[in-house]
């Protein structure tokens, strides 16, 4: 079977790499909008923690031995400790002045990040070998599915929507929200803010360098994978609009399915495809897909 | 305003010695050209108020544009150095149209974003020579009749070019145009209810900005005689806000004193740190948001008498 020209394995197994993408996508533009909304801050850092929790699971494998399911909870644990510093040690000094301070704050910070870990793993990267439990495919019938995408996209997509729970039907998400639309009004009920501001930081943090380890087992790993991806997920964010936590879990993914159908339909454009569309939602609606204008 | 013009007078005065100082020209130029491109930059920042994360679309795409001119179409360098920034202030109006729709910290990732398509665009066009880049262009004769093989020739009409268009800058900015734009960076909402159609102002500021980032990648490209992925890279968009940051933000000399220091810091640490000049700009760049938001020229500017009666700028 085939549709449009292309034979119907193929365009199946694009669409699936897509979702893989849009995965990643969905994680970080997530925790960007976490971020953004509690703390006001782009944290261009996104991607470098990405990146530092895919060296992360490397060097947990390669120096201390842990395999990769230690390395999933070990990794985000320990990158998300390193969030919370940051958000203690740097960003609370920005706090009450203008958001792009905190942007500029965050390159910096991963320029430094990815410096380190040039100087010790060199440009070129490594590549993590897959977990046994994840080799093989599934057969669909229609295509083989293999386990590890299949993986990626299943544990993305469950802590995405658990991550939508927490904050729209609970009652740590209700104080989260709260403090969000009046910090000080929140505080003078009685919840700790200032506590809430860090945990959700280290908590976006997490969140990316989870997406991190994931990622460390589909693509090669290397010092500058979090930059690139990081600017992709800024033009995610510009589409879909941060006010949304479904918003942008939606766009990460549908973006990542539009990257993977443009790679079999043409590929020379597949690296600027959202970036087009980017520009497409800025003329017909500037506030974003799901923004408020 | 004196005082101003002796300074003035006293920069240029040193700019025409430096050769003689021992100084080498290629590096001199090319300070210059990122001296300009920092003061570009900071057109928008210092005095409108908007924080382009992509400002090396601009800085690249006119030096490949004046590059390929110079190279492939045999242009002579003015026409070339015209061309190159031509195409950036049409790249310029084209992203301006987009990015102004939205404010703020989204207008940054916007910016961002569409210089990294500049950059896909140019890795992967066939003009640009991909990943080995754009090599190999001819200096040529200035109007065809002065040649400009001799760096030391080439150094005093890049010193010329530059000057004038900081003499540009300076006059646009204390323009009504220039006082204008400041309205708009201190209270949009305002100069809107004031009469003024703020969008358009943003967008003949990004206009000219782009423009002038686009004169000194073009001017660049003439100096080196290659144009380079390197040039279109957001790594280059990030270094042009640091020597903004450092010389000091909303001043018309500190972006030029800051390309100086960041341009002439890395130069120096390359041969003695490799990979680690990226950990220092990144470190630099942490303390200066942490501590030293002014930069060096706002700094100096408080220990100066009269320092009361200027405003050290700040994004707004």
């Amino acid at each position: 079977m085939e549709i449009f020209g292309r034979p119907l394995p193929a365009l199946a197994s694009q669409i699936v790499l897509g979702l893989v993408n849009g995965s990643f996508y969905a994680m970080l533009s997530l925790g960007l909008a976490i971020i953004f909304g509690t703390l006001n801050i782009v944290n261009f850092a996104h991607g470098a923690f990405y990146m530092v929790g895919a060296f992360g699971a490397f060097f947990a494998l390669s120096d201390l031995g842990l395999n990769y399911w230690v390395a999933l909870v070990a990794v985000p644990l320990a990158v998300g400790a390193i969030g919370v510093v940051v958000e203690r040690g740097l960003l609370k000094q920005l706090r009450g002045l203008d958001p792009l301070y905190g942007l500029l704050l965050t390159f910096g910070l991963s320029l430094v990040l990815e410096g380190i870990l040039r100087d010790f793993y060199g440009s070129s990267g490594r590549s993590y070998p897959r977990p046994p439990a994840l080799n093989g495919a599934w057969n669909l019938g229609f295509m083989a599915l293999p386990v590890s995408r299949a993986w990626v996209i299943g544990v993305s997509l469950a802590v995405c929507l658990a991550t939508w729970f927490v904050i729209e039907r609970t009652r740590l998400g209700a104080y989260l929200r709260a403090a969000t639309e009046n910090p000080s009004l929140t505080q003078a009920f009685g919840v700790n803010v200032p506590l809430l501001v860090t945990l959700t930081f280290g908590f976006g943090v997490a969140l990316a360098a989870l997406a991190g380890v994931l990622a460390a087992s589909a693509v090669q790993i290397t010092p500058l994978m979090g930059s690139n991806i990081i600017i992709v997920v800024f033009a995610v964010v510009v589409i879909g609009g941060m006010g949304s936590i479904l918003g942008a879990i939606v766009t990460g993914l549908g973006l990542g399915i539009v990257e993977g159908l443009t790679r079999v339909y043409y590929p020379e454009a597949s690296a600027t495809v959202v970036f087009v569309i980017m520009a497409i939602v800025l003329l017909v609606r500037p506030a974003g897909l799901f923004g408020k204008a | 305003m004196t005082a101003r013009i002796v300074a003035f007078a006293a920069v240029v005065a040193l700019g025409i010695a430096a050769p003689f100082l021992g100084l080498y020209p290629v590096l001199l130029m090319k300070l210059l050209c990122f001296a300009l491109f920092a003061c570009a930059f900071n057109l928008l920042i210092g005095f409108v108020g908007l924080l382009s994360f992509g400002h090396a679309m601009f800085f690249g795409s006119a030096a490949y544009a004046a590059g390929y001119g110079m190279k492939v179409w045999g242009l002579t360098p003015e026409l070339g150095l015209l061309f190159g920034t031509a195409v950036a202030a049409a790249l310029g109006l084209v992203v301006g149209l987009l990015a102004i729709r939205r404010q703020g910290i989204y207008f940054a990732m916007i910016t961002m974003a569409l210089a990294q398509m500049v950059y896909f665009v140019a890795l992967q066009a066939p003009f640009t020579g991909g990943e080995d880049g754009l090599q190999g262009v001819p200096r040529g004769a200035l109007l065809g009749v002065l040649p400009l093989q001799s760096d030391l020739t080439l150094y005093y009409l890049i010193l010329g070019i530059v000057v004038a268009a900081w003499l540009l800058i300076a006059r646009i900015v204390h323009s009504p145009f220039g006082q204008i734009l400041k309205a708009i960076r201190e209270n949009e909402p305002r100069t809107i209810s004031l009469g003024y159609d703020t969008d358009r102002f943003k967008l003949l500021a990004f206009v000219l900005s782009a423009a002038l980032a686009g004169l000194a990648g073009a001017l660049k490209a003439l100096v080196l005689g290659f144009a380079t992925l390197s040039d279109v890279y957001w790594g280059t968009s990030g270094s042009v806000i640091l020597m903004s940051l450092v010389g000091g933000i909303g001043t018309l000399s500190g972006p030029v004193v800051g390309a100086f220091v960041i341009t002439g810091l890395e130069n120096v640490l390359a041969d003695r740190v490799g990979s680690w000049v990226t950990v220092v700009l990144g470190v630099i760049f942490v303390l200066s948001v942490l501590l030293f938001r002014q930069g060096l020229v706002g700094t100096l500017r408080h220990f100066l008498p009269g320092a009361s009666r200027r405003r050290t700028g700040a994004p707004a």
